[in-house]
């Protein structure tokens, strides 16, 4: 476990603004416990710093986790944010998307969201934005980009997407394997 | 339409009705699934559904229009549902229509769940209505009088046909807006686990609350004494049977040793005298390729009443033994266990309850789940799932966060309040040892053996996301899973690592709580994984239980016994065993001094054995619980609870073996204070380092060192624990010459 160097925090920062904007200061600078962002094995994972000290004794090999996973960096330096940074995405997203309950389950399965699944969308959302789709009941099923503007949205027919995916909590059945 | 239009199928009934039709080959067993409902629902649903008016009971085995137009007016008064009457309605159109007996058969599913779930409101009024059809009448009286008896028999009896029966019925009856009750008659069919859980339910003044109660142990004797019962009528019969044929023994089996004997030659049977050649009759009977089920059955039931009562019944000069050795190979081969395991197994509990335990295991025990606390409520989830089509309940006093799934629509393990980390797929079992833990909020806590994840996250969810969990596991694969569900639930204190857990507390200690979820032989939860009858050996046993008590002496190691809040270790397995609990629990006793048993705050189960076959363990281990799959419909389960307490200057004099010792001195890691009395020792060795060796032997007039030998180590004839003064030289000298 390592801390980020300049720019892998960089690339971190800059995908979560994606999503978050400007609350990221609110994972960054925490008012009740300080958290931190580390490295292990490729995978950036936020924890408190408390957890973070008692984890520096476990070696290396045997560490497997701590606190929550947000993503990994590929092999080409890129970072990808995993389904498990659902949880601080939905709390803080700027921009989000709610799904009628007959889409959920296509969502879920990984496809994009059409729509003629959209529930509600905040407005002014721009086109390309990462947003965090939810569904009806609030309860946040995944995040990705959208593929439209709020306004261009209500032009489309009900079979145009909107929403590209970029993950969903299916992938906790889909990709057990792969996940971590 | 054309000719005789009534006669032809009307519009489709509005989706809410149409799921109470139940599927044709449910109907085939309706009776019998009826009047088990009846039996089973009755307090359960008076007491959860009370205001709960349906339509009569009448209808139960009434396919008559008549019935279920006398069922109707009544039901339709003090039903505040209208979905019903409109039901109601439609059924008897239907019937015009000439499906007539697949109503009748409808209206039984359904009277069937109303009777049970009202049966006290109703009974008067029942039979007021009933006048108009004597016929339904007496059957229905007959069914109510049969309830009870038939109930628990047919639930041996027609065990998985009756499973088969349930699927289908399944999809049909669970969509909408039904109320809990009309979803609940689905659990008709009583497999062993319905019919505990249904009576699990109910309110019971029973110490041993949760899934199983009082009325569970009921039906249970209530099937044994119908097995008696018939028992008996064989007996009789036989006993005459053998009089006839003129048999001498005059025993109650006579009959069944002379079929033995015709068929096999060997009458093995023990009430008669011939079980002594029962070496030789066994093998006669495993070449011919085993017993047949019946006589084995038969053979099992005479012994164990036999066995009930030896004085009386057995047979002169057959030891107890002999019958006891019969039913274990007996039980080996009806159930499928290995002579080993049989017998282990039979030796924990008296005769009659060693069978309830070996049907136990033979039922699978109710699907279970654990509500997420830190993303939303029981009753909330509960909501959703049933919206979702899933028929369930909360599990008992005991927990508030377990809900108890009876029958689902929809794959349980794969809805989105499952993905969306709402709850956990867990054993009811699996949430005592994290209750008798109970960590705090704060604390830092360990799980040595987590994997899949279920207690840690209940720990975590206990804590409120604070503090710290480290969640431990030997096998890496299994990390995987571990890590994935710590996420999708959420817990966001949690370090996940894969250790040996003989490595704790090397790698880190100090902690408040900790958690040992042993690995064991499984013989707690056969229900689910039936290889376990097979492939356990003596080997088996020894090894794990040697693993269990290593594990269990460094998870004391780890727990800070000056911590404020905390100081607790809770060991648990699921196995019920003697030599993987009592005994690790016991040995721990025995090693660390310093740690004491308390009680685990479990309010039901059975105390803990405090002597076994000769071996006796401290009183204390009454406090531990066991959990058993025939008393508490759960996986066979042992909890233990231990409180440590801050270590004492290890005595030198420890009556144990050397590398004991060494490991105590060397392990001391609960607290980084120094320890004076310790480092006394080690200061006066240092300061007498330079003083000459007053033994001298070698003459040589080398330097003192002050050597503290462990008991044990050295081979010649030192007195142990005693601190000798010698120089290296003549130590090697004193040894060569000893």
């Amino acid at each position: 476990m390592r801390p980020l160097t300049e720019e892998e925090s960089k690339t971190v920062f800059t995908k979560l603004a994606n999503y978050i904007g400007k609350n990221l200061v609110h994972l960054i600078d925490r008012q009740d416990e300080p958290h931190c962002f580390r490295l292990q094995k490729d995978r950036v994972f936020y924890v408190s710093e408390s957890s973070m000290r008692l984890a520096i004794s476990v070696a290396r090999p045997n560490l497997v986790s701590l606190g929550t996973c947000f993503g990994k960096f590929t092999k080409g330096g890129k970072f990808k944010l995993h389904i498990t940074a659902l949880d601080y995405l939905a709390q803080y997203a700027k921009y989000k998307v709610w799904i009628k309950p007959n889409g959920e389950m296509p969502f879920l399965y990984g496809n994009h969201v059409l729509k003629a699944h959209l529930g509600r969308i905040t407005e002014d959302t721009p086109e390309h934005q990462g947003v965090v789709v939810f569904s009806m009941n609030d309860i946040p099923l995944g995040f990705g980009v959208t593929a439209r503007s709020t306004v261009d949205t209500r032009k489309l027919d009900p079979t145009a997407i909107i929403v590209f995916h970029q993950a969903d909590v299916g992938e906790y059945l889909r990709d057990e394997e792969t996940l971590f | 339409m054309g000719r005789r239009a009534k006669n032809k199928q009307g519009d489709p009934r509005p989706i809410d009705q149409a799921y109470d039709k139940p599927s044709q080959k449910k109907l085939g067993k309706r009776k019998a699934d009826e009047v088990d409902s009846g039996a089973k629902r009755p307090a359960k649903k008076v007491k959860e559904n009370a205001v709960k008016p349906l339509k009569a009971p009448v209808a139960a085995n009434g396919k008559t229009k008549s019935a279920l137009k006398v069922a109707k007016p009544r039901a339709d008064q003090p039903k505040p549902k209208k979905q019903k009457q409109a039901r109601f309605e439609d059924e008897d159109e239907d019937e015009d229509e000439g499906a007539g007996s697949s109503e009748g058969w409808e209206d039984v599913d359904d009277d069937g769940d109303l009777k049970a779930q009202a049966k006290s409101l109703f009974n008067e009024s029942d039979e007021g209505e009933f006048v108009g059809d004597l016929d339904d009448l007496d059957i229905d009286a007959i069914a109510d009088d049969d309830d009870l008896l038939k109930g628990p028999v047919q639930e041996l009896d027609l065990g998985s046909d009756d499973d088969d029966d349930d699927e289908p019925e399944l999809p049909v009856k669970l969509k909408g807006k039904k109320s809990k009750q009309q979803e609940r008659p689905l659990k008709i069919i009583p497999t062993g686990s319905d019919a505990s859980s249904d009576e699990s339910d109910e309110d019971e003044d029973e110490d041993e609350d949760g899934p199983i109660t009082m009325k569970n142990m009921e039906a249970r004797s209530r099937a044994l004494d119908a097995r008696a019962a018939r028992e008996a009528e064989l007996n009789a019969e036989e006993f005459r049977q053998a009089e006839l044929a003129g048999e001498q023994s005059g025993d109650d089996l006579a009959d069944a040793d002379d079929v033995d004997m015709d068929e096999e030659g060997e009458g093995a049977d023990d009430s008669e005298g011939f079980v002594l050649p029962t070496a030789e009759e066994r093998e006669e009977e495993k070449k011919r390729g085993g017993p047949d089920v019946h006589t084995v059955q038969r053979r099992m039931r005479e012994c164990v009443r036999i066995l009930g009562n030896f004085k009386r019944l057995a047979a002169k000069g057959r030891a107890r033994s002999e019958y006891v050795q019969q039913l274990i190979s007996d039980i080996g081969s009806y159930y499928g266990y290995n002579d080993f395991l049989a017998e282990k197994l039979f030796q924990l509990f008296p005769v009659a309850e060693a069978i309830e335990f070996f049907e136990a295991n033979e039922v699978p025990r109710p699907v279970t789940i654990r509500t997420n606390t830190l993303r939303t409520r029981r009753r909330d989830l509960a909501q959703a799932l049933i919206n979702r089509g899933v028929n369930l309940e909360p599990i008992g006093k005991w927990t508030n966060v377990g809900l108890q799934v009876f029958e689902s629509s929809v794959p349980i393990g794969a809805t989105p309040e499952y993905l969306a980390g709402h709850y956990m797929l867990q054993a009811a079992s699996s949430f005592l040892p994290v209750i008798a833990l109970s960590p705090q909020a704060g604390e830092r806590v360990l799980d040595m053996a987590s994997a899949p994840g279920g207690k840690t996250t209940h720990m975590a969810a206990l804590m409120q996301n604070t503090g710290v969990v480290f969640a431990n596991d030997a096998n890496k694969a299994r990390t995987k899973s571990l890590t994935a569900n710590v996420h999708r639930l959420g817990c966001k204190n949690v370090v996940v690592c894969s250790y040996d857990g003989r490595e704790f507390p090397k790698v880190i200690g100090g902690f408040d709580r900790v958690l040992l979820d042993a690995p064991c032989s499984g013989t707690g939860v056969i229900s689910k994984d039936a290889s376990v009858k097979t492939n356990k050996s003596e080997r088996d046993f020894s090894l794990l239980s040697h693993l269990q008590k290593q594990l269990i002496l460094c998870a004391i190691d780890s727990v800070q016994p000056d911590s404020k809040t905390g100081g607790y270790l809770v060991y648990s397995t699921c196995s019920v065993t003697v030599d993987e609990n009592e005994a690790v629990v016991d040995y721990a006793l025995r090693k660390r001094p310093n740690v004491k048993l308390v009680d685990t705050g479990l309010e039901f189960g059975r105390p803990g054995f405090t002597s076994y076959r000769g071996k006796t363990f401290s009183d204390k281990l009454s406090l531990t619980r066991r959990f058993y799959p025939h008393v508490h419909n759960m996986d066979g389960f042992y909890v233990a609870k231990f409180k440590v307490e801050r270590r004492t200057k290890v005595t030198k004099p420890d009556a144990e073996a050397g590398p004991a010792g060494e490991v105590d001195v060397a392990m001391d890691g609960e607290s980084i204070a120094f320890n004076d009395d310790e480092d006394k020792q080690y200061i006066e060795g240092a300061s007498s380092l330079r003083a000459p060796c007053p033994i001298d032997v070698c003459g040589i007039g080398c330097l003192a060192a002050e050597i503290t030998i462990p008991p044990g180590d050295l081979a010649c004839s030192i007195e142990l624990g005693m601190t000798l003064i010698l120089s290296l030289r003549c130590l090697q000298r004193t040894s060569g010459n000893a």
